[in-house]
């Protein structure tokens, strides 16, 4: 068992958060929270996360927080970290910032490679829910292939969403990252355990943390864990530890699942399995999996 | 009180209008600077990149961002933390800094920024006008307008002094006209060490970003608090007024210069004409005015240096027995036809017992030279009017009609 | 309550907010089913698995939310999820 849970029995993430029930980004949060402990800084783009927890005049959190807007959240941290610098106090509080997809993929992604290029001694934490939930589920870079969203619906003449995931572990890697990770909320050991590691590295380190969503995938609130583990277990999120662009660590899957099992408990890919021609498109799924078995010798 | 300038020959060097400005802010003793190039800001960011290299800032990071908006943004996180924290821009930059600037105001930092006023695209321009800075009016920043590159220097302390004062925490923009201050060689006297240590105190907020206390910053808040954020944030800009003349009068008390508070006063007293105007024009019109005054005419000059917070009371006193008053204006709002800073006399006189006309003139749009020609033209017309009435309320002034 | 400018808040002030009237299923313990493995303490999301003095845990039924994820995960099926009475 983890030994944070012994030495801090209260929560750094407050009950009473608006989170929907089964809420991956609590999830997220409170394991961050106990990987960093209290002498932290979090800084928080606009999102879900920071509607939940921040309606004035309360607030979830119990380390410092700051919210500036929804694109600028590595340059945000960017300024704490030079002002701790600047007071000399740099290296005893950790700086983390924690942004959802859209925001770390999409539009944020300018202040993320500036705040890598400089190398900032910060841990940039990615949970990812695959689309913009805070707003109703519109499609961003960082959704799969097929998936549904409002601004990419399944219709007739379309099966949803129809690129690929960006692959953002690979951008940051190009800028020279000492250490990135990716990890999943199915697994809260695995990615407090990352988290530390990110923390402990000097120099800008990122986690990549899947994070499925009850509310904007479509399955039932319990199911949050459950799915999450699916992802992994069929391959389509493969885990790994990068150390200064090389990949050191991968969590290996003995059998790999059929994606199927992952993609039925979803609302997000229904479709495939009612419309004409969805088999066809759950083979091109498989795909993704098998060649992440390959990839990354899952 | 009109402006004073103890000239000391033996302390005045002849710098570049950047130079004066980079050396004020190392001598304001800033904790972060971020910054992102753009012309014609680079000289004061390379300035004081230099000043970093030689180590002549201390307790103070430069972080070389990847774009304006970052700039700014690192700034939140700076303020936020604690830092004293400055940047500085012009046009594109400021645009795209334009989200962010809003953000500032609302959480209360107290950043100081050098705009190096310059024209807008499209087309692309370089050279120098205020639509920058005045298009940013609203986003609670105090703006003040430098007449010459020692008030640019000056103003920079005092910006500081008023944006961190804790009756105010509002973040303030110093504007310096684009390479008429930024790019010319004049003699000033930098800013001493000992003396701005004297004026300026340390940067102590009440809420800083810290594990000991951990406040959260930025939270949203809906329509049951909102407004009173908006309120409180009109309320500082109101307590910026005194604090701009305050910082002023100390900053003439320890400095021996002084260009005026909120406005300069020039000549106004009995002017039956009275001219406003921001920026580094002032310089050519007192020139101007005096050769008027010689020959016994009565114009006066309303120099504006805070334009936000805008010196209603002070303006309104200033013009209460002029007979005709003609603003100008190095910006417009395309659609209204008339400079901000005419629209917002004319509307400060408007419920008053002040019946005197304004007519507004949009002069020097990307960098277009005002040669006193123009503005001898732009005196012959205020007395015409004054006999006859306004003709053209508001008008572009210079415009080549053979190229229309 | 007075406002402080910047939108500036009190930590952990949510817990103000008693979001255990959301609940549509309740979730009940059975200890002897219970090998406090802490998993249900681990996953919660709204932190509403108290630790007890004798190693086993307790619902914060002010905040829980019921949303299940504990009886899902539950390892020993120590965790029963009931319809809310009114």
């Amino acid at each position: 068992m983890s030994p944070e849970l012994k030495s801090k029995p209260k929560s750094l993430l407050a009950p009473g958060h608006r989170g929907c029930a089964g809420c991956c980004d609590a999830m997220a949060a409170k394991f961050t929270l106990m990987a960093a402990g209290e002498d932290c800084i979090v800084i928080n783009p606009t999102g879900c996360l920071e509607v939940m927890t921040t309606p004035y005049p309360e607030s979830a959190w119990e380390v410092p927080w700051i919210h500036s807007l929804f694109e600028n959240t590595a340059a945000v941290a960017s300024g704490i970290e030079a002002a701790l610098k600047a007071k000399g106090t740099i290296g005893k509080t950790k700086i983390i910032a924690i942004g959802g997809d859209g925001s770390t993929l999409d539009i944020g992604i300018r202040s993320i490679s500036g705040a890598f290029e400089r190398g900032h001694d910060f841990t940039y934490v990615c949970i990812d829910n695959e689309a913009y939930m805070n707003t109703g589920v519109q499609r961003s870079g960082a959704t799969p292939f097929d998936a549904s969203t409002t601004t990419s619906p399944a219709g007739k003449v379309s099966f949803g969403n129809q690129r690929p995931k960006k692959n953002m572990p690979a951008i940051i890697a190009a800028h020279g990252s000492p250490y990135i990770a990716t990890t999943s909320i199915a697994y809260p050991k695995d990615m407090i355990r990352k988290v530390k590691i990110a923390n402990e590295t000097v120099g800008p380190t990122y986690i990549h943390a899947h994070a499925p969503c009850t509310t904007g995938w479509g399955f039932d609130t319990s199911k949050t864990v459950e799915i999450g583990k699916l992802a992994v277990e069929t391959a389509l999120w493969p885990m790994f530890e990068m150390e200064d662009g090389e990949i050191t660590k991968v969590r290996k899957i003995k059998n790999p699942k059929p994606v199927e099992d992952y993609l039925k408990m979803q609302r997000r890919f229904k479709h495939l399995f009612s419309m004409e021609g969805g088999e066809e498109e759950i083979k091109k799924i498989q795909a993704i999996a098998d060649k992440n078995v390959v990839d990354f010798g899952l | 009180m009109t402006a004073t300038h103890d000239v000391d020959m033996e302390k005045m060097v002849v710098v570049e209008g950047s130079y004066s400005v980079a050396h004020a802010v190392k001598v304001c003793r800033p904790n972060v600077i971020s910054a992102y190039p753009i012309t014609p800001q680079t000289h004061i960011v390379e300035d004081l990149s230099q000043f970093m290299a030689d180590g002549e800032i201390p307790g103070c990071e430069y972080l070389n961002v990847e774009s304006e908006f970052s700039a700014i943004s690192a700034l939140v996180g700076a303020s936020a933390a604690g830092a004293r924290t400055y940047s500085a821009t012009t046009s594109q930059g400021l645009e795209l800094m334009h989200e962010v600037l809003f953000n500032v105001s609302g959480m209360r930092l107290p950043v100081v920024m050098t705009v190096v006023n310059r024209a807008v695209s499209a087309p692309i321009n370089i050279w120098n006008d205020h639509q920058d800075s005045i298009s940013q009016r609203d986003t609670g920043w105090i703006q003040l307008y430098a007449e010459d590159t020692q008030e640019a220097a000056d103003m920079t302390a005092q910006a500081f002094k008023i944006a961190e004062d804790k009756d105010v925490l509002m973040p303030a923009m110093v504007c310096m006209d684009g390479f008429i201050l930024s790019h010319v060689y004049e003699p000033v006297v930098l800013l001493e060490q000992d003396l701005v240590d004297q004026y300026l105190p340390t940067f102590d907020p009440e809420f800083v970003l810290d594990p000991k206390n951990p406040m959260s910053f930025g939270a949203f808040a809906d329509p049951s608090t909102y407004t009173e954020f908006r309120y409180l944030q009109e309320k500082a800009m109101g307590v910026a007024l005194r604090k701009i003349e305050d910082a002023a009068n100390e900053f003439n008390e320890i400095f021996g210069r002084y260009y005026g508070g909120l406005i300069e006063e020039y000549n106004t007293e009995d002017a039956e004409i009275i001219i406003m105007a921001m920026g580094s024009i002032i310089g050519t019109l007192k020139d101007v005015i005096d050769a008027h005054s010689s020959k016994g005419e009565k114009i006066g000059l309303v120099k504006v240096r805070s334009f936000r917070p805008f010196p209603k009371f002070e303006i309104k006193k200033a013009l209460k027995d002029a007979k005709m008053v003609v603003v100008l204006d190095k910006n417009i709002s395309i659609g209204l036809n008339e400079g901000a800073l005419f629209t917002e006399t004319k509307a400060c006189l408007y419920n008053t017992h002040i019946d005197v006309p304004v007519a507004g003139y949009m002069i020097g749009h990307g960098g277009r030279d005002i040669p006193v020609s123009t503005i001898e033209k732009i005196i012959d017309e205020a007395k015409a009017a004054m006999k006859t009435g306004i003709d053209i309320e508001s008008q572009f002034t210079d415009l080549r009609e053979e190229l229309l | 309550m007075k406002i402080i400018p910047g939108a500036i808040c009190e930590p952990g002030t949510t817990r103000v907010n008693k979001t255990g009237g959301w609940r549509t299923y309740r979730p009940i313990y059975d200890y002897d089913k219970c090998i406090k493995c802490k998993l249900c303490e681990l996953l919660c999301p709204e932190s509403s698995v108290l630790p007890k003095d004798d190693g086993f845990f307790e619902f914060d039924y002010d905040f829980c939310k019921g949303c299940g994820i504990c009886a899902n995960e539950c390892p020993k099926q120590a965790i029963e999820m009931v319809l809310e009475e009114k």
